[in-house]
């Protein structure tokens, strides 16, 4: 069968079982947009190609499978750098395809000619720069298997016009030997050895902590971890990347560790002897100033991607494997450590001394945010997805919301991507349409990106967005308040512009706006009625509203600051 | 202020804690590239690098990294270096483990009249001359790193000389079990 590039592209892509791509057209892309029409290939039409990167990005953390975008050459692919750099973080598994001006241009400084394949290098798990219509099939099965198989990641696929519109003859490859990835092995066998040496840290612990991170997600491993936490008893925390992994209401579950963490979570790990890191990679922003991190503990490293292993923090016991994989071979060895009784005992003490907190809510007053997430939270239906944006309100969403499942909080965790949640939150409502997605974002943030909600409402996608609206960039606010001698440069936004509700009309959503309790409490229900477009709030806060507990940039966990009303206690 | 003077970088030779990684890659478009822009992106220092085609296969080739295991923990490099798809295998020789060599050419601008001070250089380094003319001579050295260092010492003393090392290429000392 003879196929145009194009055509064997899109036919590539529906072999993978692709239902929904994200995307844009432009020239270099153009033919491939051909064959798209005749496919049963969802094509999701963006405004902006961040948009897609970060609706792709959305898809795949809500159901697990790859999402796809698809962009043009030259500022087509440049605008979807950031949603790469942040899935690379993240390691989300993305494929991005992009048009590229034909072979015989590459190299002269053509009409929308960049060199993705060269900005990408750094930021993708692999990228094909495709030279023929005949190897395309393979870089896109090759590109699904590496996106996908061991520590996922993106993977880019740069396509020249001259490749799209010349003919093929069809194939595709069966097998894995196909692929012609000669030098990529993501299967690990493990280590015995490695488990041997992790079972006898267990045995000998009293003050263990399982740091799970969102390998655990990755790898689906929440199930494992519930039977392993539970058999053995540990105290559990879940990284900002790892929320949902276990559910928020277990009694062995501390929350959140980190410069935002609970206080007992960060305690926990401080004062451990033994921690049992999760497909989690010791981020700065978990362990605080790392000479000072969790000093006395031995370290069990279990990570798919056997780099992360001695990266920041000397393991003890470094074990290569999936987390399911670790965890159920552990369990089968029965490790379990020594009565953990007094570490509990020290565990409730902190608990109970330093709970999250935040001022009462008043009537006479602009909302508290953090009372804003739990009133959304209370009434939202089990299951519901939140997604967010970065700073105040993404850490608040952390701390307040939640979790009791996988795929439910989404949100851009290594890279730190303003702008993330709504367009996320879209890609998560297109992957899972059965559920209600909010997104929780700050109004910094929602200005980045927010002309998608036209895509959101032309395409029939109900997100619900819930801005809390403190008219400042909070987080850097907050910093400049709190170590820069309340000297504000730069961070005023401002309450009143752009008008949310109006901006929310124009674009064909429905805008409510709630400056106190009582419309607040209405606005949220009238938001849950309504199913059939997006809906957009503008909840004012107060601005002086600060996330506590916060460790310091550099400083030592052990220096976690409470609430201010927890202070001198 | 007197502006700095510009960063020049480590200008010593090998450094003390070098490892040679034998890397064999596929032999595509831009791994070279992916192999520098990853040293360079995660800071790790190269000292050298050698790449031809590995052996009689088009298909692969084979890049000899002189690495500086200061700069970062060898595991690390290690780790990230395998991590690019198009790295096929890597071959860590620490260098009691190796067979190490380089080639050293030089020209040395010398009329016929004044040679015998450079001939003796050469004869004590082993060297060979490859290329006269009246003028000049060009030189050669297939040598142990060391054996070129002292060469290149050595011709400090003449006045107008060009030198050019290739970096080394290394294969385990027979007996020596390399580490992966």
């Amino acid at each position: 069968m003879q196929l145009t590039g194009a055509q064997a592209l899109i036919k590539s892509l529906e072999q993978q079982g692709v239902d929904t791509v994200f995307g844009l057209p432009g020239g270099a892309i153009l033919p491939v947009y051909d064959p798209l029409l005749d496919s049963s290939i969802r094509h999701i039409l963006v405004r902006h190609e961040q948009g897609a990167g970060h609706m792709a990005e959305g898809y795949a953390l809500a159901t697990g499978r790859p999402g796809v975008a698809i962009v043009t050459s030259g500022p087509g692919a440049t605008n979807i750098v950031t949603p790469i750099a942040n899935a690379h973080m993240d390691s989300t598994p993305l494929v991005v395809i992009t048009g590229q001006v034909a072979t015989a241009s590459i190299g002269t400084d053509a009409f929308q000619e960049c060199d993705i394949t060269g900005i990408t290098m750094g930021i993708t798990k692999h990228n094909f720069l495709v030279q023929s219509a005949q190897e395309l099939p393979r870089a896109v099965a090759a590109a699904f298997h590496l996106a996908t198989t061991g520590r996922p990641g993106p993977v880019l696929i740069d396509v020249p016009k001259d490749v799209s519109q010349s003919m093929m003859d069809w194939w595709y490859p069966s097998t894995v030997d196909e692929y012609d990835l000669p030098g990529y092995r993501p299967e690990v066998d493990l280590d015995e050895d490695a488990i041997a040496g992790a079972v006898a840290l267990i045995a000998a612990s009293q003050r263990p902590v399982l740091y799970v991170g969102g390998g655990t997600l990755k790898s689906h491993a929440s199930k494992e971890l519930l039977a392993f936490a539970e058999r053995t008893k540990m105290p559990v925390v879940t990284t900002l990347m790892a929320r949902g992994a276990f559910p928020d209401s277990h009694d062995q579950h501390l929350g959140m560790p980190g410069m935002h963490g609970m206080y007992a979570a960060v305690t926990a790990i401080q004062r451990c002897d033994l921690l049992i890191s999760l497909g989690a990679r010791f981020d700065d922003r978990v362990t605080g100033r790392i000479s000072a991190f969790a000093a006395g503990a031995k370290v069990i490293h279990v990570d798919i991607d056997r780099a992360e292993f001695n990266k920041v923090r000397q393991a003890d016991v470094a074990i290569q494997s999936n987390v399911a994989a670790a965890l159920v071979a552990l369990d089968a060895s029965s490790a379990t450590p020594r009565s953990l009784d007094a570490w509990w005992e020290e565990i409730r003490s902190w608990q109970e001394k330093y709970p999250l907190t935040y001022d009462e809510p008043t009537d006479d007053e602009l909302l508290r945010p953090q009372f804003v997430i739990e009133s959304i939270a209370r009434r939202a239906e089990p299951g519901t997805i939140v997604t967010s944006g970065v700073g105040q309100h993404q850490m608040w969403a952390a701390q307040h919301w939640k979790f009791e499942e996988p795929g439910t909080w989404i949100n851009s965790g290594g890279a730190g991507t303003m702008g993330f949640g709504l367009p996320a939150a879209i890609g998560a409502k297109v992957g899972r349409p059965d559920r209600t997605v909010w997104c929780i974002d700050g109004d910094g943030c929602f200005q980045m990106t927010a002309q998608e909600l036209v895509t959101a409402r032309i395409e029939g996608i109900p997100i619900k967005v819930a801005i809390l609206n403190n008219a400042y960039l909070g987080m850097v606010r907050q910093w400049q308040e709190m170590f820069y001698d309340e000297r504000y440069s730069e961070v005023y936004l401002s309450a009143e512009l752009p008008d949310y509700v109006k901006w929310a009309e124009a674009m064909g959503c429905v805008g409510m706006r709630a400056t106190n309790l009582k419309e607040m409490a209405d606005v949220i229900d009238e938001a849950n009625k309504i199913n059939d477009v997006p809906v957009v709030i503008d909840f004012r806060t107060d601005s002086s509203e600060k996330v506590f507990p916060m460790v310091a940039a550099g400083a030592s966990n052990d220096d976690i600051m409470v609430h201010p009303s927890q202070r001198g206690a | 202020m007197a502006p700095p003077e510009p960063y020049l970088g480590k200008t010593d030779h090998t450094p003390v804690h070098h490892h040679i990684l034998s890397v064999l890659v596929e032999n595509k478009a831009g791994v070279l590239a992916r192999i520098a822009g990853l040293f360079a992106r995660r800071g790790f220092n190269i000292y050298s690098l050698a790449v031809a085609p590995a052996e009689s296969h088009a298909r692969f080739s084979r890049v000899t990294i002189v690495v500086d295991a200061e700069s970062a923990p060898l595991e690390q490099i290690v780790g990230q270096l395998d991590k690019l798809v198009n790295v096929v295998a890597i071959t860590d020789l620490a260098p009691r483990d190796a067979v190490e060599r380089e080639l050293l050419l030089a020209t040395i601008q010398t009329d016929v009249a004044n040679r015998t001070p450079l001939l003796d250089t050469l004869g004590n380094a082993g060297a060979a001359i490859v290329d006269v003319d009246p003028g000049a001579v060009t030189v050669m050295l297939a040598g142990t790193p060391a054996a070129c260092d002292a060469l290149e010492r050595a011709l400090e003393s003449f006045a107008d000389v060009e030198l050019h090392r290739t970096g080394r290429v290394a294969l385990p000392r027979l007996g020596h079990e390399p580490g992966t």
